[in-house]
């Protein structure tokens, strides 16, 4: 195994092999096979080895659509990529270094990535007549001589599995635990310790001693495979990370929304109401939510995306931290009652876990194409707050500085996560649940007009934010709705004058959050030409690009966007300060027309919408292109 | 609760009420708010939540919370509201267009969720609001605007429909008769879960006399079916028709024709629905006899209270914290 190439995200690696340890800095392992193969558990385990073991990791499932699509055929491939490092990484890595192929579909879906030079590992015995044939394949590509560009390692993994479980299981169930001794292989090929895999498989299986016997057997039998058959190969050694002290946990960003939520209902002291209808990818905060009732956590299984929006409004006139949570066309459903609640002026959070459209599209795989819809998608003048989550470790924070803004300014909030970070993971320093903010809100509790009247829409002079009464509140009984409202009274009104005034405050009241959240945070060489702004999931990959090119010279500035919408008061002036202005971003160039639009500042793009995250080096090649330019 | 002491007034917004005059809603929104005086829950507790379309408006004319909210979705947010809020008396105000063309999917799946909210249906069998379309309970053939040569829609029986959704409580009054009005909402407040409660209401400007077989003086004493609990369901001006079982369906009989035995005798609290069905197909729309008042009226849990239950059930099994949930997932400290 050589060198990571220049495109990998790291700072200066020492490849040199040292006897038959290659001590790297950083790795990245891809497993594939069949989605009936179990690699997101194989690649789940070994994130959560390395993660015990120290290194900070990052890491990005791929899995299709289909349920169980037919086994051994192209789309039915699943992958788990992982980047394990001995330093603080963003990404997931680009090529890996490493890779497990457990068919030959899996190979071939997955080989054009792998790196010149890099690690195969595959199960030789699939690569029979019947599954090259359904990989397409003529001949073999163990046996042509199209892999002699990589260091190949055939096992025999379902001799190994059948020979190490045989008196554990039988049947159809024997070739169940082929992932184990891929897995028992990777954890002796990096060094990584058995026993969080053991304790894992034996609380996970635990009404099913059969199976944890079997899967611990064939978990030794692929550690011992290494040991035994390959003590000429060198083994790869990653170092624990210098990470920040602290309490760890590895997470991903829909468990981490889902945490976020219930952390921000604590902040806040409100009980959280989440209404959601099932879609992919959205669906597992819904799952995460459901199972903590301990925490007074109200989940909500609507009828459709409608009822769920519908229901939140309900509970937040009522009192509640109300969030609702979709994807893309979901979203699409809930614009019309997004309004209701913007002109009703409650608070709320609208969770869009972005995913490749439009319509149906691509609904497993990543995008950020939902950054001029979540601005701009509603009738009408109606703007509000939008915020973008940028990594898994950074969605709990987002996601109560989301819940902090809905409160404060009474006004639905769009928050942004996607694809990559819903089901990606990297560790997440925990905080103390007592450090967190307090972003509680009181409700109304007394008339504020003359003669004990109440006025539903007489605004607060700093926030411009209309009281929150809540029904059961005595002498505050008022009526909210979507038809619009008379300043201050909150009558119904036809008034062309008080129209304008409403839509203006609605708008002020936004805007004003400008001054509410801190200033883009720029970083690298501030005296520089360029400048590169990215929002949302590119964070890790833009970040990586640029670091390492400031570390090779180059005079690069970088800036990521947490808040959309206001967007930070001091963008215009960083933006205006740099001749060139490089946004990359998962669609066609969203934020660069937001970017023109807002500042009259031109702006260069990276642009893809291939249903796959930016690699570093894609970044790197266009940043050089731009500053040649 | 009893030392509440109101009158009509104290439920009368500030508003002035701006329906067609001689519209049907008038009555209706006097007799909810005459019977609110009676009903024992504090004002402030009570939330009276609409979508669009005439009768949607009834909450600005309430002196209680209100929400008019967007067409079809009142259920969705009054669900959300009753399921968050057990503490509070949630009303939907809808109509024909709003609750069974635009918002069907929701009526039915409140409904069958039991939600603890009472649902008045102001059928009057036509759009008002948008100035005179076909609904989805208008007759086949009627001739509007958007139907110049006769609807052929096939429309829907609302009181068939919620009880084909599961409905706990399935009742129809008339706008015009107030003391049957106050019967029905007083059953349906002692109803614990959804009541669906449809409600003939006259447009007198695009659907004038849609009820006259209800409502006309020498019609309604012949085709008012009116149902009560335990008694044999016999109308007509002096009893002269009842209502039998025969060959699994409700059917119309001359009293003097059938034995007194077979007539049948109401029971809203079948908890199988079939004979509430039969019944409301005796008529499809209010053009002949026509069954009033409780078809049906079961026990069942209600979703939010199942829903608290659960939290609680949750709660007693011991303490969680913030903390507790962040360290779940196992964690490792780095120095």
């Amino acid at each position: 195994m050589t060198s990571p190439t220049a495109h990998a995200e790291a700072g200066v690696s020492d490849p040199s092999p040292n006897g038959d340890i290659t001590p790297l800095r950083q790795v990245t392992v891809r497993f594939a096979g069949d989605s009936g193969d179990g690699m997101q558990l194989a690649g789940n385990r070994f994130a959560d080895t390395s993660a015990a073991f120290g290194n900070d990791l990052f890491t990005l499932p791929d899995f299709p659509a289909e349920i169980r699509a037919p086994a051994g055929t192209l789309p039915g491939v699943s992958s788990f990529q992982i980047q394990i490092a001995d330093w603080d990484i963003s990404t997931s890595g680009d090529r890996p270094d490493c890779m497990v192929a457990m068919n030959p579909a899996a190979l071939k879906t997955n080989l054009m990535d792998l790196r010149q030079g890099g690690t195969l590992i595959v199960n030789s015995e699939a690569f029979d007549e019947r599954g090259l044939a359904k990989a397409g394949y003529e001949d073999s590509p163990l046996m042509d001589g199209s892999l002699n560009q990589y260091d190949l390692i055939e096992i025999p993994m379902n001799t190994i599995t059948k020979e190490a479980v045989a008196d554990k299981v039988s049947g159809r169930s024997v070739l169940r635990s082929r992932n184990f001794v891929a897995l028992g292989f990777l954890a002796w090929l990096f060094q990584r310790p058995l026993e969080p895999i053991i304790t894992w498989t034996e609380s996970k299986f635990a009404k099913l001693p059969m199976v944890v016997a079997a899967n611990l057997a064939a978990l030794r039998a692929g550690y011992n495979f290494g040991i035994t058959t390959e003590t000429s190969r060198s083994i790869f050694q990653v170092k624990p990370a210098s990470l920040p002290p602290g309490v760890y946990t590895s997470i991903t960003g829909n468990t981490a929304l889902a945490w976020g939520l219930i952390a921000a209902s604590y902040c806040a002291k409100l009980p959280l109401y989440y209404g959601s209808y099932p879609i992919t990818p959205a669906s597992d905060i819904l799952h995460e939510l459901a199972r903590h009732k301990r925490l007074g956590v109200r989940t909500f299984q609507a009828e459709d995306e409608i009822a769920a929006i519908g229901a939140v409004i309900g509970a937040s006139f009522g009192g509640s931290l109300a969030v609702t949570g979709s994807s893309g066309p979901g979203i699409s459903l809930k614009s019309e009652a997004i309004s209701l609640a913007l002109t009703a002026e409650l608070p709320l959070v609208v969770v869009n876990v972005q995913r490749a459209g439009p319509s149906t599209g691509m609904p497993t795989k990543p995008e950020q194409t939902d950054l001029l819809f979540s601005l701009f998608g509603r009738h009408g003048e109606s703007p509000l707050p939008v915020l973008a989550c940028a990594t898994p470790s950074d969605v709990v924070e987002t996601t109560i500085e989301a819940a902090r803004i809905a409160l404060k300014y009474m006004t639905p909030v769009i928050l942004l996560s996607d694809n990559h970070i819903a089901n990606g993971s990297e560790p997440w320093r925990v905080p103390d649940a007592a450090d967190l903010p307090d972003i509680s809100v009181p409700f109304a509790s007394a008339p504020n007009g003359a003669g004990g009247r109440f006025l539903p829409y007489l605004r607060d002079f700093n926030t411009f934010s209309r009281p929150w009464a809540i029904p059961g509140t005595k002498g505050l009984e008022h009526r909210i709705g979507g038809l619009e409202k008379e300043n201050i009274s909150g009558d119904i009104s036809y008034n062309p004058d008080n129209h304008q005034l409403m839509t203006d405050s609605r708008a002020w009241k936004v805007a004003n959050i400008a001054n509410d959240i801190p200033p883009v945070e720029v970083h690298g060489e501030l005296d520089a030409n360029l400048l590169v702004l990215g929002w949302g999931s590119s964070k890790g990959t833009m970040g990586a690009a640029c670091r390492n090119l400031n570390r090779e010279g180059y005079k690069i500035a970088y800036a990521h966007l947490r808040y959309l919408n206001p967007l930070p008061a001091n963008l215009g002036d960083v933006l205006h300060s740099y001749e060139k202005v490089l946004i990359p971003e998962l669609n066609t160039g969203q934020l660069r027309y937001v970017v023109r639009a807002n500042f009259l500042k031109d702006a260069f793009g990276l642009n893809k919408v291939t249903g796959t995250p930016f690699y570093i080096g894609e970044i790197r090649d266009r940043i050089l292109e731009v500053l040649e330019s | 609760m009893s030392n509440l002491t109101y009158t009509r007034s104290d439920f009368q917004s500030d508003q002035e009420v701006r329906w067609c005059p001689g519209c049907g809603d008038y009555t209706v929104l006097a007799s909810v708010q005459s019977f609110m005086t009676q009903m024992g829950v504090p004002r402030e507790n009570i939330v009276v939540v609409s979508g669009i379309g005439c009768a949607a408006r009834f909450p600005y004319y309430m002196n209680t919370y209100g929400f008019h909210t967007i067409h079809g979705r009142a259920p969705t947010i009054a669900t959300g509201l009753a399921t968050s809020r057990p503490d509070l008396s949630v009303w939907v105000v809808t109509g024909d267009g709003d609750a069974l063309s635009i918002g069907g999917n929701h009526l039915i799946h409140a409904l069958r969720r039991n939600v603890n909210i009472k649902i008045l249906l102001f059928n009057n069998q036509i759009y008002g609001l948008t100035k005179g379309q076909y609904s989805p309970t208008s007759e086949v053939g009627k001739r509007t605007k958007s139907t110049p040569f006769g609807s052929i829609d096939f429309p829907f029986n609302p009181v068939s429909l919620a009880i084909g959704s599961e409905a706990s409580f399935v009742a129809r009054t008339l706008d015009m008769d107030r003391n049957h009005t106050q019967y029905v909402l007083g059953e349906a407040v002692n109803h614990t879960g959804s009541a669906f409660i449809e409600i003939y209401q006259n447009c007198n400007v695009f659907n004038d006399k849609a009820f006259i077989a209800l409502t006309g003086r020498a019609e309604r004493a012949v085709n008012r079916i009116n149902l009560q609990e335990g008694k044999p369901v016999v109308f007509g001006g002096s009893g002269e028709s009842c209502v039998v079982m025969e060959d699994g369906e409700a059917r119309i009989k001359p009293t003097s024709s059938v034995d007194p035995d077979q007539i049948l005798v109401h029971d809203p609290s079948r908890e199988n629905p079939s004979v509430a069905f039969s019944i409301s197909r005796l008529s499809h729309t209010p053009h002949g006899p026509t069954p009033l008042g409780v078809f049906r009226n079961i026990s069942r849990p209600t979703y939010g209270s199942e829903m608290q239950q659960q939290i609680v059930d949750a709660q007693n099994r011991g303490p969680a914290d913030l903390d507790a949930l962040f360290g779940s997932a196992g964690t490792w400290e780095v120095t």
